[in-house]
């Protein structure tokens, strides 16, 4: 009954706030005059018995508020009214309020892109249900790889999984009419999709009833992209045949958008079934023992099976596949791991990085933090004379420091739901990047519910955090204090902590800015040096004929038609041919081991050093612009008929003959046995990376070692657009079931500048981040001295200081603070550079541009942080403060 | 003036219940009633009286009607509710044990205890 009145009189007073005031006024009044009418009657005259009775009754105003607080309802209204208080005050100082607001909505942003990957990646790697029993099994710690017939013994036999799956990576020719394109894909064992409970989008999904022996099943099932890019969401391909690698496949199914396959960043195109392998590899290895192509074995572990239990089972039938073929089942042995991040492979560098980034995103936060902190201990510095008045006047100092949070509160929001939508932003450019568009590499992150939880929770916390800053400072008013002298206590007692929390960030700054710019300079520079061929100029095509289903003789055969369609192309200078390029996407898998001309054990470990090899046709040199130094490059005429001959690099020589003339027409053995004479020397050039030291080189003419791999390589002035035009009419004259990826040189070269390049631009991004947290830092540093030493600027002004002088004793401290920090950073910066100089080729902090782009970058930051402060500091009227004061 | 007392903490209310028990009173009237059965002995701001007040309503203790005053002027008169009059009971009878209490603890002598 009770507790219904109080309620009924809270909402009553909620509703009606305007009437409720009023009849507290009337009330009070009443009493008032009642009181009056006494006085009056014991003689007073009316007036003067008005002004004593509302002397007696105290503190009108104060006693309203308590009253009104009294009644209930209070907490929602005086909410409202420091909403709408602290919204009028952020809309006036518009400039600390945006200032604010990013430095925040960067914390915030950090921390929600860092937060939605570790979701995305440790928590949900592959978004399946019941994800957190499934494993792959491992083999003795080092590869999930098996052969076909193992994976079906481990299948058949084991007791312990729901379902044992495997798939394999799957590269083809995607036919559907015209224009073929090179697809990626899994090939996948008939299980594997019920084993992982997908169900389809469209259509059916492969079964293990579909498996009745090799090349049963000649289905294909899209991934949802592949149907949504290549086929424009048609539901009509349901049933219709495409060609994969000219063998015809028909596409039944289509799984649904948010299944990317079973290894995170690679998303397939395609599905085809294992048992179908042959038809578009060319070669059956289904039942070949030796041969582990399957990449990896995963299943759900049955209800009640520990980890342990299924090893043990596992290692009993490796055990007997150890006894029953001793050939191929080395020491079997196995363990689990998670599928989606490829075991450790990949899971612990991305556990590694992604802890490195939280760190750092909650560095960035608390930075942020601390700086808001002072700007806020700047602005209740400001008001000190309007808190005092209030304190004065009845306000209870909790109602202030209500208010002060409820401001910190609203700029806190403000700058997480900024930095929550700057972070959608970039996860949604994330997901749809791909820094190598020749592979199925794809970085799916979307923010979840959860991202948003922790967003939130984040912001309330930072925003009590650094709302906390002042509350000191208000607790300590002294209402008279403030009133009489206009300053609550003497400056230069800052909390050395916060300068030194500052000057850290700056140095943090300036290493960043550093490091930055000579990664920038580095960057610049590699493009435009030696690479011992000249990618400017020229155009690649690059195929496998493999894709086209050409085999043994056919290979070199369509090389030679291809070469010479090209060389009919008017404008073209030249058309070389090579297995791979330098410094190009096949870079580090192509050395070969190398033996000297008297060495007879050919194993691997007796070599004399591993050689990048390159198959090249005969103008190779003349189209990759590689200068000859001595002898003679390929003809036609060195085929395998002919004896066999190597083209060497200098440093080839040097470390086999010793010295590079006496090279010519010496022998060096390869694995095969073969001896081989060198018959010329191209210069020396960069292979696999951009800052590797000089590496041995071999050349061997095409003929003598054909492989279906090509690359071809067009020298022409003419315009690239142009040319790739008439290259692809010409290249679909010889096959137009070929799919060619034809590109710049330069864009060839992306793989090798893409750790360069990625360094840079992270770089760069840290760097503008801490250049942003280091003006708010100074801003509000410089703004809090301002206003605190105001009167006295206005004194020195009035006794006739110069403007230099007064900026100097308003920002004196700011400017030495950035000094430090500067060259602090800056030292840092050059000998973090020496690190930076292993990824970014020719990164040196030697270099007088660089230091000087530093120091006016630096310089700039302290200009933009200080610019404000100092025009009030200069905008202080001496004679308008003498007579606020 | 300075032989008034000044009030404990949370004996207003206590005081707002008995001067309204014997009938229904403006803001002004219980003041000046307290002031009469207290004979003048206790400091009561003015003022502090209407939050003291304004809680009660809240609490269901008292209730309130706007009337006509004596002096021929609007005001409010309040009056006790069921649950006021118990609550007076309970908290006039809970003040004279205590009272009882420190009473008799300070007149204690030395030989009794």
């Amino acid at each position: 009954m009770r507790l219904i009145d109080s309620l009924r009189v809270r909402i009553a007073a909620l509703f009606h706030r305007s009437e409720l005031n009023a009849e507290i006024e009337e009330e009070l009044r009443s009493h008032i005059q009642h009181r009056a009418d006494d006085l009056e009657r014991s003689g007073l005259n009316h007036a003067e018995a008005e002004r004593r009775a509302r002397i007696e009754f105290g503190g009108h105003e104060k006693f309203k508020e308590e009253s009104r607080e009294a009644l209930g309802g209070t907490l929602i209204e005086t909410t409202f009214q420091d909403v709408r208080f602290s919204l009028r005050r952020l809309r006036k100082s518009p400039g600390f309020t945006a200032v604010a607001v990013v430095t925040l909505a960067l914390g915030i942003g950090a921390n929600a892109v860092v937060f939605s990957a570790i979701n995305a990646f440790l928590l949900h790697p592959l978004k399946l249900s019941q994800e957190e029993s499934l494993y792959a099994v491992w083999r003795a710690n080092v590869t999930s790889s098996e052969s076909y017939p193992d994976y079906l013994e481990l299948r058949d036999r084991n007791r312990s999984f729901e379902s044992l799956a495997a798939y394999s990576v799957a590269m083809g020719a995607l036919d559907m009419g015209e224009n073929p394109s090179r697809a990626w894909g899994n090939y996948v064992s008939g299980n594997y999709f019920d084993a992982l409970g997908i169900r389809p989008y469209l259509g059916r999904l492969i079964h293990a009833s579909d498996e009745r022996g090799p090349n049963s099943a000649p289905f294909v099932v899209l991934s949802y992209a592949c149907w949504h890019n290549k086929f424009q969401d048609d539901r009509g391909v349901m049933g219709r045949k495409v060609l994969l690698n000219k063998q015809p496949f028909t596409i039944i199914g289509v799984v649904p958008p948010e299944f990317h396959g079973t290894l995170l960043f690679f998303n397939p195109d395609f599905y085809l079934p294992m048992v179908n392998q042959e038809q578009t590899d060319g070669v059956n290895v289904l039942n070949a023992r030796e041969n582990k192509w399957v990449f990896m074995v995963m299943g759900h572990l049955k209800a009640g099976v520990t980890q342990a239990q299924a090893i043990a089972d596992l290692n009993s039938i490796g055990s007997d596949l150890q006894k029953n073929y001793p050939k191929y089942d080395g020491n079997m042995k196995f363990s689990l791991a998670r599928p989606g991040l490829y075991g450790d492979y990949l899971g612990r560098p991305i556990r590694a990085f992604l802890g490195g980034l939280m760190l750092l995103a909650g560095l960035i936060l608390l930075a942020a933090c601390a700086n808001l902190g002072s700007l806020f201990a700047a602005r209740a510095a400001d008001r000190s004379r309007e808190l005092a008045l209030r304190v004065a006047l009845g306000a209870s100092r909790i109602r202030l420091l209500r208010q002060l949070f409820t401001e910190a509160l609203l700029i806190s929001l403000m700058g997480g739901a900024v930095g929550v939508w700057g972070s959608i932003v970039l996860l949604t450019w994330l997901s749809a990047w791909n820094p190598f568009p020749r592979w199925p590499v794809g970085v799916t992150v979307t923010p979840e519910a959860n991202v948003y939880g922790v967003a939130l929770l984040l912001t309330l916390a930072s925003g009590f955090l650094f709302g906390a800053v002042p509350v000191r400072q208000i607790l300590r008013t002294d209402p008279y204090g403030v009133i009489k002298s206009g300053s609550t206590r003497p400056v230069g007692l800052r909390i050395p902590l916060r300068d030194l929390l500052l000057v850290a960030q700056i140095a943090i700054c300036a290493v960043l800015v550093t490091a930055s710019f000579v990664a920038v300079r580095g960057l610049l520079r590699s493009l435009h040096s030696n690479f011992g061929f000249e990618p400017r100029n020229a155009i690649l095509a690059d195929t496998d004929l493999s894709l086209g289903a050409y085999r043994g003789d056919q290979v070199p055969e369509v090389q030679k038609r291809i070469l010479e369609a090209l060389e009919t192309i008017p404008g073209v200078e030249s058309v070389g041919l090579s297995d791979w390029t330098p410094l190009g996407q096949d870079a580090d898998s192509k050395d070969d081991l190398i033996f000297d001309n008297e060495a007879a054990d050919l194993r691997q470990g007796k070599e004399t050093f591993r050689a990048d090899m390159f198959k090249i046709s005969p103008q190779y040199f003349r189209a990759a612009g590689t200068a000859m130094l001595l002898g003679r490059t390929f003809t036609w005429h060195d085929d395998s008929s002919a004896p066999r001959v190597a083209v060497i690099n200098p440093e080839f020589a040097r470390r086999i003959f010793g010295s590079v003339t006496g090279a010519m027409g010496q022998y060096f053995k390869m694995r095969e046995g073969a001896r081989i004479q060198v018959v010329g020397v191209a210069e020396n050039g960069k292979y696999d990376h951009l800052t590797e030291d000089p590496k041995p080189a071999a050349y061997l003419p095409i003929l003598q070692s054909p492989t279906g791999e090509t690359w071809l390589l067009i020298r022409s002035g003419r315009d690239p657009q142009q040319l790739a035009a008439s290259i692809r009419a010409k290249l679909r004259d010889v096959d137009a079931g070929l799919p060619f990826i034809i590109e710049t040189w330069y864009e060839g070269l992306d793989t090798a500048f893409f750790g360069p390049r990625l360094a840079t631009q992270t770089l760069g991004v840290m760097g503008v981040m801490g250049a942003l947290l280091s003006i708010t830092g100074i801003f509000g540093m410089a703004a809090y001295s301002v206003s605190k030493r105001k009167k006295e600027l206005g004194i020195r002004m009035a006794l006739g200081a110069r403007r230099k002088e007064v900026l100097q004793a308003a920002l004196g401290r700011a400017v030495k603070l950035l000094a430090f920090g500067s060259a602090g950073g800056l030292l840092l910066g050059i000998l973090a550079s020496r690190v930076l100089a292993l990824i970014v080729f020719q990164a040196t902090p030697r270099d007088p541009m660089v230091l000087a782009a530093a120091v006016l970058a630096m310089a700039l930051v302290g200009l933009l942080a200080t610019w404000i402060p100092a025009l009030r500091a200069l905008s202080i009227d001496p004679i308008q403060l003498l007579r606020e004061e | 003036m300075n032989d008034q007392a000044q009030l404990l903490p949370g004996t207003l209310d206590l005081l707002i219940l008995r001067a309204v028990s014997i009938g229904p009173l403006h803001g002004y009237g219980i003041l000046l009633r307290i002031g009469q059965i207290s004979g003048n002995a206790l400091l009561i701001e003015q003022g502090a009286l209407y939050p003291g007040l304004f809680r009660l309503v809240r609490q269901g203790l008292l209730k309130a009607s706007w009337g006509t005053s004596e002096n021929n002027r609007r005001a409010k008169f309040y009056e006790l509710t069921t649950a006021g009059r118990k609550r007076l009971r309970e908290e006039t009878a809970n003040w004279n044990r205590l009272v009882a209490a420190i009473g008799s603890a300070l007149s204690a002598q030395p030989e009794e205890i």
